[in-house]
């Protein structure tokens, strides 16, 4: 099956395009439905600030394989004003604009590996992985 | 997405039946707020039974609408979170506390006619 692996996120129906393009990619790689639901979720946070701080962005998805793992690598780019402070925007309670004050501190918990790279008025990149679980 | 409200006097019920963006889930907090004082409700229940992911701006909103819902006299409940939407909602770190849940509809109702 051929799966369209990038998302642009321009507005509000993207953020759900996106999430139920992960959910689908998820399923196919084998995860347990929850963490389709987790990973769907995650994307739906990240989408979302994509849309509200830089206006639009690309979201993108690829099927990972690690030694006898395998799992999901999502990249989100956009070109918006970018995060001023990292350590502090990765903070549980902190927040710039309508969030609950965790955002990305509540998609790290989601995913097992979450990287944010940000340059001030260049754009911000997120990048996260999760792994098949074995639930035995 | 119009999210249909059915008048179940004294009550309202809403059905979300599938993915809603941001402004679907604000219309729909805007005509729950205004017709719990048209049709003078006691109760109001937001079932959420279809919904795949709750997501922090859609818990928020929810959360924003019981609080309307209340300073309005009347009392909301949210029924139907599937297993997996809570459990990537604790994940997230998000709550909907100090607000009535329901396992389905059924209970909802139970809960208000009490």
């Amino acid at each position: 099956m051929e799966i369209e692996t990038k998302v642009h996120i321009g507005s509000e129906n993207d953020i759900i395009e996106a999430r139920e393009r992960g959910r689908t990619i998820g399923k196919i790689v084998g995860f347990h439905p929850v963490d389709q639901t987790i990973i769907a979720t995650a994307i739906s946070e990240i989408a979302r600030n994509i849309l509200f701080f830089a206006n639009q962005g690309m979201m993108s998805f690829e099927v990972i394989n690690e030694g006898n793992r395998r799992g999901i690598l999502i990249v989100a780019q956009d070109a918006g004003p970018g995060i001023p402070d990292i350590s502090m925007a990765m903070q549980d309670g902190y927040s710039t604009s309508r969030g609950l004050g965790l955002g990305l501190p509540g998609v790290r918990r989601l995913m097992d590996e979450f990287q944010v790279i940000s340059i001030s008025g260049k754009g911000t990149t997120v990048t996260m992985k999760k792994w098949v679980a074995e639930y035995d | 997405m119009e999210v249909p409200i059915l008048k179940q006097s004294p009550h309202l019920i809403t059905t979300i039946q599938a993915a809603l963006t941001d402004a679907d889930l604000i219309r729909l907090q805007d005509a729950l707020v205004e017709q719990v004082g048209r049709y003078r409700s006691k109760g109001v229940i937001i079932d959420v039974t279809a919904l795949d992911v709750m997501d922090s701006f859609a818990t928020r909103t929810l959360r924003s609408i019981a609080h309307m819902i209340k300073l309005r006299g009347a009392e909301t409940v949210i029924c139907g979170i599937q297993p997996e939407v809570a459990f990537a909602m604790v994940q997230l770190g998000l709550t909907l506390e100090g607000i009535s849940t329901a396992l389905d509809l059924e209970e909802g109702l139970a809960l208000l006619n009490q």
